[in-house]
């Protein structure tokens, strides 16, 4: 299943954005294959509509998950209908490793 | 007689319409009752299953003293069918304390109001998707360890925050 983290920069050590749909990165962990994609976010610095924008992005890649700090109430509608499960991170102190740390976690239990 | 053919037709090849799912706004806090005592009755006797849509209409009916139309608006399904339901819960919980058996309260096709649920080991709010899915365990760290986030803590808690602020 493919899972969509929300990150500052484009290297693991970076740190979790917090905004959604104008997020630095968006990286999509496979978490059977274990591989990821690094994804600029074209809609950084959008002055509207930047959320449903990244919405197309994130459910075009086929995240069935979505890792970040906060989603709008735009977004939030749109990833319901799309039945897309959104995770809120209210820790910016988080890097992404430690995000997908977490995630190969539930692999072994 | 086209409409009866009609009507043939559908009754043969088409299932009714499925059931809407019921609201509950306040899961149960336990996950059912044991009976004590029961040194007349000998063997095991079977448990009753109330479902989590009859304890929400007995809670709203008969706790919170609304009424069937009120309690049936809060449960998203018509007047009727609250009723319905309604006389199912009483029904299954005099069999129970009539013939001494344990109550469990599970199953049913509902889905809960509250859409935030909050990891108490990684500390993430999640929400549920598929409503008519029941999450098991939390999506990012796999614990079991979750619980119903309340929209109005939330509020509470901003209002604290806000006034902290002031």
């Amino acid at each position: 299943m493919k899972v969509a983290i929300t990150s500052t920069g484009n290297n693991l050590e970076s740190k979790l954005d917090l905004r959604f749909g104008r997020c630095g990165y968006f990286i999509i962990y496979d978490t059977e294959t274990k591989g990821m994609e690094f994804i600029p976010n074209p809609n950084k610095d959008a002055t509207e509509g930047a959320g449903p924008a990244s919405v197309q992005l994130v459910a075009s890649k086929g995240a069935k998950k979505v890792v970040s700090g906060e989603f709008g109430f735009k977004v939030k509608s749109i990833f319901d209908s799309l039945q897309i499960q959104l995770i809120v991170l209210k820790d910016n102190e988080k890097k992404i490793s430690d995000i997908i740390e977490l995630l190969n976690h539930e692999n072994l239990n | 007689m086209f409409t009866i053919f009609v009507l043939n037709i559908c009754s043969l090849f088409m299932s009714p319409r499925p059931s809407r799912l019921r609201k509950i706004s306040n899961p149960p806090v336990i996950s059912g009752f044991r009976p004590y005592g029961n040194k007349n009755i000998k063997g095991k006797v079977e448990a009753v299953f109330l479902h989590f849509e009859e304890y929400e209409a007995l809670r709203l009916c008969d706790y919170e003293m609304l009424n069937h139309h009120q309690a049936s608006v809060l449960m998203n399904v018509s007047r009727p069918t609250l009723t319905r339901i309604y006389a199912r819960a009483r029904q299954k919980i005099a069999e129970a304390l009539v013939k001494g058996s344990q109550i469990s309260i599970e199953g049913g096709k509902i889905y809960f109001d509250s859409e935030w649920f909050l990891c108490s080991s990684c500390g993430c709010y999640f929400n549920n998707p598929e409503k008519q899915v029941e999450i098991k365990e939390c999506p990012l760290c796999k614990s079991t360890s979750f619980s119903v986030y309340a929209e109005n803590n939330n509020n509470e808690e901003e209002e604290e925050e806000e006034e902290e602020e002031e």
